[in-house]
């Protein structure tokens, strides 16, 4: 017996390394200052669900993601790990989406992928930090959640049940859950492991539709070997409703962004005198540094 | 209809702090809003469990007890929550950003299509003109939080949505009771006309839980004492202003062998490694080692009476003044100015 299993997973920019040129002078984030990156917990949960296609053989493994055209790198960095195929959902209309209209999103293509045991995704994703995309999924499909997993401990095919051990507020609990459902993984779990080799030798050149050339090297291979193509999906694809995606299905707004400017070790010296300590803890206050 | 309402966590029978710290949150926004402030109790064996919740000034206790909900499972707190909130119609919902409130919260803001905002700092209440739309709000949520990995804060508002929610760190917030004789309403409800059986189907077959002294690793703010802290007795100024911060104390190894504080709270190479928003170093010399547990803090405040202390060089602010003189000015200037 052998278990479909899909990993969401989402390029993020690497917010953990952000230098000074990432805000622009206007206050938004300049985004091509900040390298993209497989969002670190969407790699622990590949990692969960690569050991169970290791332990029950015959398993696939696919990646889902959403986003731009170059968010087809996820796909091909999850292939050469040892995925097996991957859709990346990708459409203006899923732009300026907060989390519940990315879940709608996510929902709709799991239910066109069809077949399914198991839907792993990372806790959370670095960028927004909300925690809320998995469970969200796991609602919107009518399925059963485990978040903060730690570690798939067993899955019992015929039972169609899953163990699995997860972080509690000052714990850790082992909870069994019937089949499908959806496990967010926390960072803690399993480091994923590196690219295969072999795999990245045959996934180099896979690439999605808006990744390629006019003038396509090799371009006869994207026929004879059709893992090359990275399947992408647009909002008819997954029979979206437009009401219910991007900034039109996102309930919640942004109504104002403030920067946060770290003087990076440019340090100011006091005295210990009651003006400047008084000042400080009011400019400490006006940033929201404390308070 | 159109109340404040906070979802209160439980470990047994315990309402978790964190809830108590939004029951009292809760209260001064249903005082803005003049609304009402009403409580949400899941769990087993809660028998006079209201007793704890009252005098934070709630208005209507709802209690669900039943033996399936605790240990908490996400499915059958998330019916009750989904179902009462047709009824009752919330305008607000409030709950901790604990792993029960974050598993809990989306669950429930997806099958209500209402927005939810994780892990807010502040919460306040505004208005807001929508000028595309020619609309105006009086009297929304604001969600104030951290993001894009702290380096933006952004007002998060959900003008159409019902009921707006929010998820609120542990510690975030200020507890305070009310009234110790505060009477409100207290409704128990039948958890059978709530929760299906069918939602019991994720089973705890194992669970441990241990009372943490304290949360120096997840704290947004610490204020560590070393060496030059002189006395047991000096540290004594450093739980009061993390008492009033909302921060933690650490200490530097010196510290802790000089016996000024116990050994779980050291910070460094062999200790506890933070990462917090804020650091206060409170007579550190910065020895390479207590760098290496401190260093990824955001903003480092350095207080010294050694203008030549090691530490200084990597502080955005250095201090230079002895912690007797500068500790009791910083809680003093803040009372002041805060709100």
């Amino acid at each position: 017996m052998s278990l479909k299993i899909i990993v969401l997973a989402k390029q993020v920019p690497d917010t953990r390394n952000v230098g000074k040129d990432a805000m622009t002078a206007e206050g938004t984030v300049n985004r091509s200052a900040l390298p993209a990156i497989f969002n670190p917990e969407d790699l622990n949960a590949l990692e969960q669900a690569l050991r169970l296609k290791d332990a029950h053989p015959g398993s696939t493994v696919t990646l889902l993601t959403m986003g731009p055209g170059r968010a087809a790198e996820i796909i091909r960095e999850g292939l050469y790990r040892g995925a097996d195929n991957g859709y990346l959902l990708t459409d203006r209309a899923f732009a300026g989406a907060d989390t519940l209209a990315t879940s709608y999103a996510l929902a709709t293509a799991i239910r066109k992928i069809g077949d399914y045991d198991i839907i792993l995704g990372g806790r959370q994703a670095i960028d927004g930090d909300t925690a809320q995309v998995g469970p969200q999924v796991a609602e919107k499909l009518g399925l059963p959640q485990v978040t903060y997993a730690e570690e798939i401990l067993n899955v019992d095919e015929t039972g169609r049940k899953i163990t699995v051990k997860r972080h509690i507020d000052g714990g850790v609990e082992t909870v069994e859950a019937p089949l499908p459902l959806v496990i967010t993984v926390n960072g803690s779990a399993a480091p994923c492991r590196p690219r295969n080799a072999k795999l990245v030798m045959k996934y180099k050149y896979a690439l999605g539709k808006q990744e390629r050339p006019a003038e396509l090297p090799h371009a006869g291979l994207y026929e004879q070997r059709p893992y090359l193509n990275i399947q992408e999906w647009s909002v008819t694809d997954v029979n979206g409703d437009l009401s219910q995606c991007g900034l039109a299905g996102s309930p919640t707004k942004v109504k104002a962004i403030q920067n946060i400017v770290f003087q990076a070790k440019e340090s100011k010296t006091l005295t210990g005198s009651d003006a400047d300590i008084e000042n400080l803890m009011v400019e400490l206050l006006a940033n929201h540094t404390i308070g | 209809m159109n109340n404040v309402y906070v979802y209160c966590e439980l470990e047994g029978t315990t309402v978790a702090d964190v809830s108590l710290e939004l029951l009292t949150k809760g209260r001064k926004l249903a005082n803005q809003l003049g609304c009402q402030l009403e409580a949400i109790l899941a769990g087993s064996n809660l028998e006079g469990v209201e007793k704890q919740v009252m005098p934070y000034g709630v208005d209507k206790v709802h209690i669900f007890d039943a033996p399936g909900l605790f240990p908490y499972t996400s499915l059958p707190h998330a019916s009750i929550l989904i179902n009462l909130f047709k009824e009752e119609k919330p305008q607000v919902c409030l709950m901790g950003a604990t792993v029960i409130g974050r598993d809990l919260g989306p669950r429930v803001s997806s099958a209500l299509t209402s927005g939810l905002t994780a892990d807010c700092t502040a919460l306040e209440i505004g208005p807001h003109e929508d000028k595309r739309a020619g609309k105006t709000y009086e009297n929304l949520l604001y969600q104030i939080r951290p993001a894009f990995g702290g380096n933006i804060v952004a007002t998060i508002i959900n003008p159409e949505h019902r009921p707006q929610m929010a998820t609120v760190r542990e510690g975030v917030m200020k507890k305070e009771v009310l009234d110790e004789n505060y009477q409100g309403e207290i409704i128990r409800h039948d958890v059978s006309k709530y929760v299906n059986d069918t939602d019991y189907i994720v089973k705890v077959i194992d669970r441990h839980v241990e009372k943490a002294k304290h949360n120096l690793k997840g704290a947004p703010i610490v204020i560590t004492g070393g060496y030059g802290m002189g006395s047991k007795e000096n540290f004594d100024m450093l739980y009061e202003l993390a008492k009033e911060l909302h921060g933690e104390v650490g200490a530097s190894r010196a510290a802790v062998d000089a016996g000024f504080c116990e050994h779980d709270r050291q910070i460094g190479q062999t200790g506890v490694t933070v990462r917090p928003k804020l650091y206060i170093a409170c007579g550190i010399s910065g020895q390479i080692q207590h760098i290496a547990g401190m260093q990824d803090a955001g903003i480092i405040i350095s207080i010294n009476n050694d203008p030549n202390a090691p530490i200084n060089t990597i502080a955005d602010y250095v201090i230079n003044g002895t912690v007797e003189e500068v500790i009791p000015k910083m809680i003093k200037y803040y009372k002041k100015n805060s709100k």
